[in-house]
């Protein structure tokens, strides 16, 4: 039983975020699912467009994150299915431990995961495509912590939206693709301007950052009635 | 009510019949540079005030439908609407708001649709209590889908012999309007996979992300040239349609809402009488067949 001072939001978060973390550094399902799946985009994509220098600093910004949207949504899928086994879902509805805290630790579970992921693929993606940045290359670092957790934070609760329906694993993309729209153009177009040079990043990334805190602020306003959701 | 409903249907048939002579008739003029192309604007634009009506609609019932799951949020979202209201309406007539407002947007254009929100807000909490706020979202998102697909359809038909493309794919009015789309079609397709028996409440969440998302959209593609005219009516800059087109225009707009209204209307009751007999259904094998249940079914019931 855990005591009353122990179920503060932040010892929760803690708990379940290590408990993820040590479950996956021994499993590694995600991270070996969405590395080879993400290693097959950049491999598809170069031979269906090998392209030279120049062109290719135009389209690798889409390139890199559509690959990196598709990946996470392998990552996504699995985060609440593990909690369904052995009913852990149905024992923390029942405990006194705030809802909020759970999804807080899942979605940042999902970001570090996800993080790892682009840290490892964004190395193979310069290689591959032979880009170097025009434009200021540390504007790229905001870029990606923000459009990692916006794609994560909607990518988590969404999958927790759809753990109650029929074929769930195709319903997380049919819910979360249409709402990451405005992230997915934001990343895409920030990146390709700091790669080209051409213009400032500057609104892409105050676009990202009310992105995620309006998304953030719904998503926990509403996991609570998403988790009693049975 | 359900004797009007032939009434109302013949009635809006003819409204329709009206709406599609005038759009035609030799006596509503014709464009002077798209000539009589442009004559689809009266099917086009109607439909999409039609479905963001209908969208928005859906809106305002999810978030009634999520407040009213507990009495303290109920109070509290009461609240925040009317503060919506009186904030809005008083921030469009203030100068440092108005710089932000795009050229050709009227404030006091901005300020009723903002005093909208709390009006809807009231009228449909009123009408519409417990779960038929449920059955107005489904209603609304499903008819609303409709009429935006006939956007979709209309506006490339329209686009290609005027623009000379089907598809303009910056442009900042049609990316809205197809990521509003592909939100609600996501929206039906939850509710038809979903097995979860708080359907509602998942599908009301959807829809409260996707009203937060279309503003977003707006912004994202705030950078990208408009191929689209500027708003024409009510605008104030450049050119302004001709008051006759403007008539033909409105009488459309209210034949095709009154079209919408018959179809919710019996979209409505449809979804009702499926409740009810998915109702007297669970309670049946509950109760084991051939009981009382049975006279529950609104099939077997004596016309009211």
């Amino acid at each position: 039983m855990t005591p009353p001072n122990n179920s503060s939001l932040w010892a929760v978060t803690m708990a379940t975020l290590m408990k993820d973390i040590r479950l996956e550094w021994r499993s590694k399902d995600a991270l070996n699912s969405m590395l080879f799946f993400s290693l097959l985009v950049v491999v598809i994509f170069s031979f269906s467009f090998d392209p030279l220098a120049e062109e290719s600093r135009h389209i690798v910004g889409g390139l890199v994150w559509v690959g990196f949207l598709f990946a996470s949504v392998t990552a996504l899928n699995q985060t609440w299915a593990r909690e369904l086994r052995n009913q852990v879902l149905d024992a923390y509805r029942v405990s006194p431990a705030p809802a909020n805290a759970l999804f807080l630790a899942k979605a940042l579970g999902n970001f570090i995961f996800v993080g790892v992921l682009e840290a490892l693929m964004t190395p193979l993606f310069v290689i591959f495509y032979n880009v170097r940045a025009l434009g200021p290359a540390w504007q790229l670092v905001p870029i990606a912590i923000l459009g990692t957790w916006a794609l994560v934070v909607n990518g988590t609760f969404f999958a927790a939206m759809s753990l109650r329906t029929r074929s769930r694993e195709i319903m997380l993309p049919l819910l979360l693709f249409p709402i990451s729209i405005p992230a997915v153009i934001a990343m895409v177009q920030g990146t390709t301007s700091i790669l080209t040079g051409e213009e400032s990043a500057h609104f892409w990334i105050v676009l990202l950052l009310t992105y995620d805190v309006v998304f953030t602020t719904a998503c926990l306003a509403l996991f609570g009635m998403i988790l009693q959701a049975e | 009510m359900k004797r009007l409903f032939p009434i109302l249907s013949v009635l809006t048939a003819i409204f329709l019949a009206y709406a599609l002579y005038l759009a035609l008739s030799k006596t509503t003029p014709t464009d002077a540079q798209q000539g009589d192309v442009y004559r689809i604007i009266y099917y086009h634009v109607p439909s999409a005030w039609t479905a963001f009506l209908l969208f928005f609609i859906n809106f305002i019932a999810s978030i009634q439908y999520l407040a009213s799951r507990k009495p303290s949020t109920q109070t509290a979202a009461k609240w925040v609407v009317i503060a919506i209201g009186i904030v809005g309406l008083v921030a469009c007539f203030l100068p440092p708001v108005q710089r932000l407002l795009p050229v050709g947007m009227r404030p006091s254009a901005v300020a009723t649709t903002v005093l909208l929100i709390p009006i809807f807000y009231f009228v449909i909490g009123k009408y519409f209590p417990g779960d038929n706020l449920d059955v107005l979202a489904v209603t609304t998102a499903e008819v609303g889908v409709v009429f935006c697909t006939i956007v979709l359809v209309t506006g490339p038909i329209w686009a290609r012999p005027v623009w000379g493309i089907w598809w303009a794919p910056g442009d900042i009015r049609l990316t809205s309007t197809l990521v509003l789309w592909l939100i609600y079609v996501s929206y039906l397709m939850l509710r038809r996979f979903s097995n979860s028996a708080e359907t509602q409440m998942l599908a009301a969440a959807l829809a409260v992300f996707g009203a937060l998302d279309v503003p977003l959209v707006y912004f994202s593609i705030w950078f990208f040239r408009t191929q689209h005219p500027q708003p024409i009516i009510g605008g104030n800059s450049g050119g302004s349609i001709d008051p006759r087109m403007l008539h033909v225009l409105l009488i459309s707009w209210m034949a095709f809402l009154c079209f919408a209204f018959l179809v919710c209307w019996s979209r409505f009751r449809l979804e009702l009488l499926h409740r009810e007999i998915d109702g007297a259904h669970a309670t049946e094998s509950l109760a084991g067949p051939g009981t009382a249940a049975y006279a529950s079914l609104p099939l077997n019931r004596s016309p009211r």
